[in-house]
């Protein structure tokens, strides 16, 4: 048999009865089983979830769910197919071994692959103070059993809610807490909301939207305690310029932890910004060189961009873990040259205050902004980000039809100031500072994760291993 | 059922709370929220709203939840 026939046989034999294991059963996890199903793998396939829940929508979490219109157990996610596969759920992956390929279970068991897809995603930031934490009343929001707590705490009503942070989840909670009609502070220790996705001159339009809706905002300020009541329940926040904030209901919106802890020791590029990996998903070891059995999709994953510069991006997007979850399925059950790259134009939306806010592009990648259609005033506008004179994102509010424009021209490296669209012009198109907070302080909630930097930073240290 | 609309394909057409009012409301002038359990009763209604939108944003299961959906 020639080389040729043989690794075509190999292929075939490990489509027939190869053994993949998908660690993660949310949105990525469930594509990817999927689409490995749909390119014609009928090996064995196994989904291990944390959760006890099959898997499940997240962005109706944060709006419907928690306005009380949908319970929080009605977002279980369409199915495209039949998966046929062997859901190991409620039950955490705790460790993996390369060597013996296996991944080690909470419960003691070892499920062995050939090839593992690792969409382990993202948590929620508890409040650090742990016994603060625990009191009665403190809330996070990702996961379903978190938004119906939640959502019964908001429909008592609470006399006051307090959220800690306002990127987008924050934001969208103290929407949701207007509509409702319950007063809320939200206190931010960046300069506006949504100031790490969006940057500062956006930011401000957000926290006059938040300030006329009602919203106690409190922006450049921290909250250093909780306290509760003699019964265990939150009822003060004291703020670090000493101030306080009576509120029976807590919402600490601080961001999310990625989920690689239990990659310690398996020798994967895994760490604080995620897992990396190549634009097919393949994940890298820690030396930077590719494997050829472990992927990477969703959350967790953080891959180079053609359009970025070639710098590592992790997107929490749900178009990123769809995508991404089929190039990696795809690409677990195919060669080269037939593999796919995950190229992405990332893009996410949010409803707050009843205005739809969309993006394109990575906005936090640019250092300029313009307002190019429509007014400000009305909150209805679209607005580019230039990066040394190319476009590489749009911001809409209430004017996503445009972004499709927007899209193309970042597409193309086009021009910035972007050419005109010819329509609804502001009158003024001048070009200003887009105010990102500098990327070494830790501020707001980036919702795309930029960890690439310029050599001249030097935030990375370079220690070769010896021989 | 169960359904999903890829909100970074949404536009706001409104096509489908104009369809299927109950499943479908804007919030505002262009932000879509939607029931993503509806009652199988409305699911001519849904379908019909997923044919009607422009930017084909709203999908629905394939496998039938109620019958012969797998578990978990």
């Amino acid at each position: 048999m020639t080389l040729r026939a043989t690794v075509a046989e190999l292929v075939r034999e490990f489509r027939a009865s190869g053994r993949i294991v998908i660690v993660g059963a949310s949105l990525a996890g469930l594509r990817a089983a999927e689409t490995l199903r749909e390119e014609g793998f009928t090996g064995s396939l196994t989904v291990i979830g944390d959760e006890a829940y099959e898997p499940y929508d997240r962005p109706p979490l944060s709006k419907q769910v928690l306005k009380g219109w949908v319970p929080a157990d009605h977002t279980k996610l369409p199915r495209m197919r039949e998966v046929d596969a062997d859901w190991r759920l409620g039950v955490a992956a705790v460790g993996l071994d390369r060597v013996t390929k296996q991944v080690s279970l909470a419960d003691g068991e070892q499920v062995p692959y050939d090839r593992l897809l690792i969409a382990t995603g993202t948590r929620a930031r508890q409040w650090p103070n742990p016994a603060e934490a625990a009191l009665h009343g403190v809330h996070t929001i990702r996961s379903r059993d978190d938004a119906e707590q939640l959502q019964k705490a908001l429909a008592e009503p609470p006399s006051r809610v307090l959220v800690v942070g306002a990127g987008f989840i924050g934001s969208e909670v103290a929407s949701v807490c207007r509509e409702l009609d319950i007063p809320v502070t939200v206190v931010e220790r960046g300069s506006a909301p949504l100031v790490g996705a969006l940057g500062g001159v956006i930011g401000e339009i957000a926290a006059q939207m938040q300030r006329d809706h009602g919203v106690d905002l409190r922006c450049g300020l921290g909250v250093s305690s909780l306290e509760g009541d003699s019964e265990g329940h939150v009822r003060r926040a004291r703020l670090s310029d000493g101030t306080t904030v009576d509120a029976d209901v807590v919402v600490a919106s601080l961001g999310s932890i990625r989920n690689v802890e239990w990659l310690e020791g398996s020798g994967l590029a895994a760490g604080f910004w995620g897992v990396g990996c190549d634009a097919g998903g393949r994940a890298f070891d820690i030396n930077g060189v590719v494997t050829d059995s472990i992927y990477v999709a969703g959350d967790v994953a953080r891959a180079p961009h053609v359009l970025y510069e070639y710098q590592f991006l992790a997107m929490e997007h749900w178009d990123n873990a769809v995508f991404g979850a089929e190039v990696a399925a795809h690409n677990m059950v195919n060669l080269e040259p037939h593999y796919r790259p995950h190229l992405l134009l990332p893009g996410f939306w949010s409803g707050q205050f009843g205005v739809n806010i969309k993006s394109v592009g990575v906005p936090p990648f640019g250092d300029e902004i313009v307002f190019t259609q429509g007014s400000v005033e009305e909150r209805r506008f679209a607005a580019a980000y230039g990066h040394r004179g190319r476009i590489v994102a749009a911001v809409t509010f209430d004017h996503g039809k445009w972004l499709e424009y927007y899209g193309k021209l970042i597409e193309q490296s086009g021009s910035f100031p972007p050419p005109p669209p010819g329509w609804d012009q502001p009158p003024d198109m001048k070009p200003m500072p887009a105010e990102f907070p500098d990327p070494r302080v830790p501020t707001g909630i980036p919702d795309v994760v930029l960890t690439g930097h310029a050599p001249s930073e030097r935030t990375a240290e370079f220690r070769p291993r010896r021989h | 059922m169960r359904i999903v609309v890829d909100l970074n394909r949404c536009q706001g057409y409104a096509q489908c709370v104009y369809l299927a009012h109950e499943v479908f409301k804007l919030n505002g002038q262009e932000a879509l929220t939607y029931e993503p359990n509806p009652d199988d009763d409305r699911r001519l209604q849904v379908e019909r709203a997923a044919a009607a939108c422009p930017v084909q944003a709203i999908v629905i299961d394939r496998l039938d939840g109620a019958k012969r959906g797998e578990t978990p």
